[in-house]
């Protein structure tokens, strides 16, 4: 398997001009990092040569975090500050959560995002995620040698808005630059369609620590396209370990347990249920604080029992995925299996019987996701040609809006490609309103209740008309990262008001910086000194890029005064990068972002043009890495019926 | 004729304003210009060419989503020609098709609330093949008679068919749960 091969820490850097970027699987139970080397996809071990990294995180008195193996250990003894599994609670509230009363956390609820209450003070979910992050940033790097251009993070498939931009800020905390969250399903089809050179429908069934995803692709001459997508973003291998917990509690007749027999249980019934997989069957044992002993043994045909729903719940998404994607059974050619709980023959034997054929288990599943990341990573951050592969991926959930009655009204269905944008008009009810609120939902219920709530936002001083008469305009736009951002503006005025879905439910910029401050004063790191570091190297890039398609064809698509005003704003940013001045540099960065915007725009409308006319990229490039003249391109316009 | 953002769908892709379209072209020039304009090509590029980048990968996929299926092809069609189809104002159907409508409705309902699987795919073939019936029709009256009003009425007609093949989905998933 070529692309399994295991790097060790500090193996050596790569060649100059290569961009370093990772891909980081952030699962509910293990996270690992991977990246490119020479070519092929590699997960990055820790010093003692371990693959993953379990995702748990203790806090100790002084607020110090221990992420993974380490913090693990302290988890029956220390339960409270021991905090596993966090990726339930990303983007979640304290309502949104089951099993609460089960869990041995002191929850504080929090407007949009529960929080939990250490020995340190209170945590918000995203910021027990950025430690697990920080763990693999430094990993990467120091394997790497060197700061990273950015990451590739995955997110489960079925992850709402809310949950992605926890992700998001997650990654932001922890000092990475999101070139992109991608969604698991997808990132493992990467890796494993790339490797096989895999053609027709193929099916993706991740079912990892907690949640559950299935994706349809259609993989076709380097285009990998998500068909339709569906998934539980709250099922996976805890559950089983839930059931036999539960099945264990009542063989002992016992009710109740503290949080510390609870904790001690359920890694017994995690081991036992892991332990099935290779026997027939698996003993049970434990001493609880109060004297108890407990001493099972545990049978597959009896955990094949007691799980049957669970394996049932994973089968309802795959149908709609199916009927999403308008294929049946017989159109899949092949079934991808990813997620460490798909080892569980129950599983195994469920899929086959559903897909009439045995599933695709050559990838290992814990790290495939990993793996795919990374490779996409590579790609994002451009260290790679302009005929690679092609990914297009959906939106898994629908987005609307509430109307009269508390129902919602559909504006982006569920499944469809991203980015993605709609607008809709909307109007007033009375006489001189002058104000309208607006409430965005992501699901697929038919009451507002029953979706997720995103924003509410309020548009003011539309001016006063007679009921009816105000236009007001409200676009939705989906980005790459199946993010959504809402504007709203009214056409007959122009009043315009601009909405982030982000300030209800994800943090503001201001929290970021301040949750920055804060982990800074542990890390005795220079807040400032790493901003300034960060825009500069920002700023260099942007100088690079900038230089580089003006070559490419600043000669055939500007006018000299244009080119002069680009020049200008180049000069001013590479005045600005010899001072250590975070906001001059910020502030030249903006400029020449916003000088090149018209610029930008003719290159995309060159390049479309070429696509028209059969050109390929790479064809025109070998011409002699001549810049396509504006005579070329105008000839290739009028050629056009 | 320039090429910009705010050409039709059909000069984006190369294609004749039409309803019968090639569609494997359809997906050929769709697929050519996303491995262009994909924000994942621009990654790693400034703020300005990422945000064209969106914009223009938005734009294209709605273009193809629009061409791609034959409602919202026909219904484009239509407006190019600047015939509103009216699909929310004009409810005026003839009254054999809403008692149609009305017992498909109850065919599929009963079918839901017998759970029978079996029954709905029924209901869904038949469906399908009426879905086909009106696309035919629609190529008529769109590419050979051009008769743009008696085609906005097939559309209206259409809509009514996607709900019910709505409804047969969600009845199949209710009945799976
Ligand atoms: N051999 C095995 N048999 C059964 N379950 C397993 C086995 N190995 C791992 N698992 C389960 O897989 C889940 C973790 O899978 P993983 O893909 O690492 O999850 P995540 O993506 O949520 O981090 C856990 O519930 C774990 O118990
Ligand atoms: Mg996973």
């Amino acid at each position: 398997m070529a692309l399994l091969q295991i790097s060790e820490p500090g193996m050596g850097t790569a060649p100059h001009e290569h961009r370093l970027a990772v891909g980081i699987d952030l699962g509910t139970t293990n996270s690992l990092v991977a990246t490119v080397r020479n070519g092929i996809s590699v997960v990055i071990n820790d010093e003692e040569g371990r693959p993953l990294l379990p995702s748990v995180v203790h806090y100790d008195r002084g607020g110090c975090a221990q992420v993974g193996y380490g913090a693990q250990t302290l988890q029956s003894q220390d339960p409270h500050n021991t905090i596993v599994s966090v990726k339930r609670f990303m983007g979640r509230g304290l309502k949104d959560i089951e099993d609460i009363g089960r869990m041995p956390y002191h929850f504080v609820d929090a407007p949009g995002m529960v929080q939990i209450r250490a020995a340190c003070g209170i945590r918000s979910p995203v910021e027990v995620s950025a430690e697990i992050l920080k763990v693999l940033r430094a990993r990467g790097e120091k394997a790497l040698g060197g700061e990273l251009v950015g990451a590739v993070i995955t997110v489960p498939a079925y992850f709402d808005d809310a949950q992605r931009q926890a992700t998001k800020d997650a990654a932001k905390l922890a000092g990475l630059n999101v070139l992109r969250l991608l969604n698991e399903p997808t990132a493992a089809a990467i890796a494993y369609g790339l490797d096989n050179a895999a053609e027709g429908i193929y099916a993706v069934y991740d079912l990892g620590g907690g949640t559950f995803d299935i994706s349809i692709l259609r993989l076709s001459q380097g285009v990998f396209e998500v068909l339709a997508t569906a998934g539980d973003s709250a099922l996976g291998g805890d559950d089983f370990d839930q059931r036999v917990f539960c099945w264990a509690l009542e063989k002992s007749n016992l009710s109740f347990v503290t949080p510390h027999d609870m904790r001690n249980l359920l890694t017994r019934a995690r081991e036992a249920k892991e332990a099935l997989t290779e026997h027939g069957e698996a003993r049970m044992t434990s001493v609880l604080m109060g004297g108890e002993t407990i001493d099972l043994t545990l049978t597959g045909d009896i955990f094949t029992d007691i799980t049957r729903t669970l394996v049932n719940k994973t089968l309802v998404p795959t149908r709609k995925a199916l009927r999403d994607a308008g294929l049946t059974v017989e159109q899949v050619k092949g079934v991808v299996m990813v997620g460490g709980a798909t080892r569980m023959p129950q599983i195994q034997r469920a899929v086959a019987e559903f897909f009439r054929q045995e599933p695709l288990n050559n990838l290992d599943p814990e790290k495939v996701v990993a793996l795919g990341a990374a490779i996409q990573a590579n790609l994002l951050a451009g260290n790679r040609g302009a005929d690679d592969w092609l990914l297009l991926d959906v939106i898994p959930l629908s987005l609307g809006i509430e109307t009269m009655g508390g129902l919602t009204e559909k504006i982006i269905p569920r499944n469809s490609t991203i980015p993605v944008a709609r607008a809709q008009e909307f109007t007033t009810f009375k006489d001189g309103q002058a104000a309208m609120s607006i409430h965005v939902v992501q699901g697929e219920r038919e009451l507002v209740a029953d979706c997720r709530s995103l924003a509410r936002f309020e548009l003011k001083g539309i001016p006063p008309m007679v009921a009816g008469a105000a236009r007001v305009r409200v676009t939705f736009q989906v980005d790459a990262d199946g993010l959504l951002s809402v504007t709203a503006q009214e056409k007959a005025s122009g009043v315009e008001a601009s909405v982030a879905v982000k300030p209800s439910y994800g943090l503001t910029d201001e929290q970021i910086t301040g949750m920055l401050k804060d982990s800074y004063l542990h890390a005795k790191e220079d807040v400032h000194a790493r901003a300034l570091r960060e825009q500069q190297v920002d700023g260099q890039r942007l100088l690079e890029a900038t230089q580089s398609a003006l070559e490419e064809n600043g000669e055939a698509l500007l006018s000299a005064e244009e080119r002069a005003a680009i020049d200008e704003e180049m000069a001013r940013l590479r005045a600005a990068l010899q001072s250590d001045n975070l906001k001059a540099i910020k502030l030249a960065v903006d400029r020449l972002n916003h000088a090149t915007v018209e610029f930008a725009s003719r290159r995309m409308n060159a390049s479309i043009r070429q696509a028209l006319t059969g050109h390929r990229i790479d064809e025109l490039a070998a011409i002699g890495d001549q810049p396509s003249t504006k005579a070329d391109v105008n000839s290739a316009a009028s050629s056009k019926p | 004729m320039a090429l910009d953002f705010n050409q039709d769908f059909f000069e984006l892709f190369g294609l004749q304003p039409r309803f019968q379209i090639d569609l494997a072209k359809l997906e050929q020039s769709y697929r050519d210009i996303q491995s262009r304009v994909h924000p994942d090509r621009f990654a790693h590029l400034s703020q300005a060419e990422r945000r064209v980048s969106m914009q223009w990968a938005t734009r294209a996929n709605e273009a193809y989503q629009t061409l791609k299926r034959p409602l919202t092809r026909a219904r484009y069609l239509l407006l190019l020609q600047g015939v509103h189809t009216q699909e929310e104002t004009n409810t005026a159907m003839p009254a054999e098709f809403l008692m149609a409508q009305l017992e498909w409705r109850e065919a599929i309902q009963d079918a839901r609330s017998a759970r029978d699987g079996h029954g709905l795919m029924h209901l869904e073939t038949k469906l399908n093949r009426d879905l086909a019936e009106m696309h035919e029709e629609l190529a008529r009256l769109l590419d050979a008679e051009k008769n743009f009003p008696a085609a906005a009425e097939t559309v209206r007609k259409l809509r009514f068919y996607e709900k019910l093949q709505h409804e047969i989905g969600e009845a199949l998933e209710s009945i799976e749960t």
